[in-house]
């Protein structure tokens, strides 16, 4: 691997860190707006954020970027590879988080809620006052692993020809012919990536926990929890040896 | 502009279900390669030999780290120069096998993990050997625990086959990018391969949350 080869790999990393961070930053809004809207009061507004999710977590992400690069521009808008790909991540792993934003607000103890209507509260105060500081700790470990998910996300762009680091790999791959040295670096440099998206996360989570009194989750060095602890409460659930 | 012509659609369904019928091979496929695996790295975790644990531990942390995309092109690039040829689509169910059963492993993880301790006393006092204790009294257990689990992941690797796609495997997304390709018109095939995702999808989740119900009570 030579020179002008590394600054290759390195001007996809920067793309595939920008695409990561708008991707978020808008998988985030939907993820707060929607999961607050399944919460809501009102039955439509519960049932089209119900339908958002629904759609959303059941179509492909791959299938969606596609189509808002090929299909959407049929309808009179254009939009520029960088922008479908931040699109169809942010709508889709927006869906994801609003479940996991809805999961942290139900599960803030209801006393508190009624403590907050008890001092009348006004419904908005009550959900930033009260609900959300106690949830958004609870939120930190599953938005981690979305955040991952996101980034593995970010090398679909490739397929639109935007130049981030799994495009840069095979623009490598098409000049040298050494595909494993290539594909060999660029995934340990999404495991780099990974693994200080990870230590950010962690730190987010200790800080937020820290302001609430409570402590972080244990986990290992480089590893991140799964999603396994919905499984770990149904297990305890079923109780016993059936 | 563009507008919506259910001629159109008529004739390309034939092409997109052909593409649907390889992407669900490749999803049953891939998730038998995954449930194996994901088995085998559960069980080596759980050796307690820091000789077994320690590299397992790193390489399933890689793999789950790193993306799909890119480890199906090194599948796809890399193992010819390296002397082993397979055909698209078996390269395909290698790497959704693999990617996946590194969440799988932590699936059964759990899943063992919750079998009560009396059942590992009670194979002691029965005096059953390891192998036994492990065949006859925890899996059975863990596995009926774990399905509503594993099921969640096979409907997350039908959404993440298009990425197949990439690799030359004729699957829904291929069919209707090759049909968009030659007739300029990529709205009606993309999106309905972008709904039949939901189609099938959505249902089978509904199902698998009323399997949950029935299997733990």
């Amino acid at each position: 691997m030579t020179g002008p080869l590394w600054q290759l790999f390195f001007e996809g990393v920067w793309v595939t860190v920008q695409l990561m961070i708008y991707s978020a930053l808008l998988a985030g809004t939907v993820a707060f707006g929607i999961g607050m809207a399944r919460t809501s009061r009102h039955k439509p507004v519960r049932f089209l954020a119900g339908v958002y999710v629904e759609f959303f977590r059941g179509t492909s992400a791959l299938v969606l970027m596609f189509w808002l690069f090929f299909a959407l521009p049929l309808l009179g808008w254009q939009l520029a590879g960088m922008w479908a790909g931040t699109l169809a991540l942010g709508l889709s792993y927006g869906a994801y988080g609003s479940e996991v934003v809805r999961g942290a607000i139900q599960s803030v103890a209801p006393a508190q809620r009624e403590a907050a209507i008890a001092l009348s509260f006004s419904p908005w105060q009550r959900m930033r006052k009260v609900i959300l500081p106690q949830a958004v700790p609870e939120m930190m470990p599953p938005f981690n692993n979305l955040l991952i998910e996101l980034l593995k996300g970010t090398a679909l762009a490739s397929l639109l020809s935007i130049g981030e680091l799994t495009f840069q790999a095979k623009l490598a791959r098409l000049s040298t012919g050494e595909s494993a040295q290539v594909y060999g670096i660029i995934l340990v440099m999404y495991f780099v990536i990974a693994f200080v998206v990870t230590r950010v996360m962690r730190l987010l989570e200790r800080r937020a926990k820290a302001s609430i009194g409570q402590k972080p989750e244990k986990a290992g060095w480089f590893s991140r929890k799964l999603p396994v602890e919905e499984l770990e409460t149904q297990i305890a659930a079923a109780g016993g040896n059936r | 502009m563009n507008t919506w012509s259910w001629d159109y659609v008529g004739e390309i369904m034939p092409q997109l279900l052909h593409g649907l019928w390889i992407t669900v091979q490749a999803t049953i496929y891939g998730s038998l390669v995954s449930f194996a695996l994901g088995l085998v790295w559960a069980l080596a975790l759980r050796s307690g030999n820091r000789w077994v644990t320690w590299p397992v531990s790193v390489v399933v942390e890689f793999i789950r780290n790193t993306p799909l995309l890119v480890q199906l092109f090194f599948l796809f690039f890399v193992l010819p120069s390296w002397g082993v040829t397979f055909g698209p689509l078996t390269t395909g169910v290698i790497g959704l096998g693999l990617h996946y059963s590194t969440y799988t492993a932590e699936v059964y993880r759990a899943g063992i993990d919750a079998v009560p301790a009396g059942q590992w006393e009670a194979a002691t006092a029965l005096s059953l050997p390891r192998r036994r204790t492990w065949t006859a009294v925890i899996l059975p257990q863990a596995f009926r625990r774990v399905v509503p689990a594993l099921g969640n992941y096979v409907i997350a690797m039908f959404k993440d086959t298009p990425m197949l796609s990439a690799i030359t495997v004729t699957d829904m997304l291929f069919e209707a990018n090759s049909i968009g390709a030659t007739t300029f018109d990529y709205m009606e095939p993309i999106t309905i391969v972008g709904v039949l995702f939901v189609v099938i999808s959505y249902p089978t989740s509904l199902l698998l949350r009323v399997l949950e119900r029935r299997l733990v009570r």
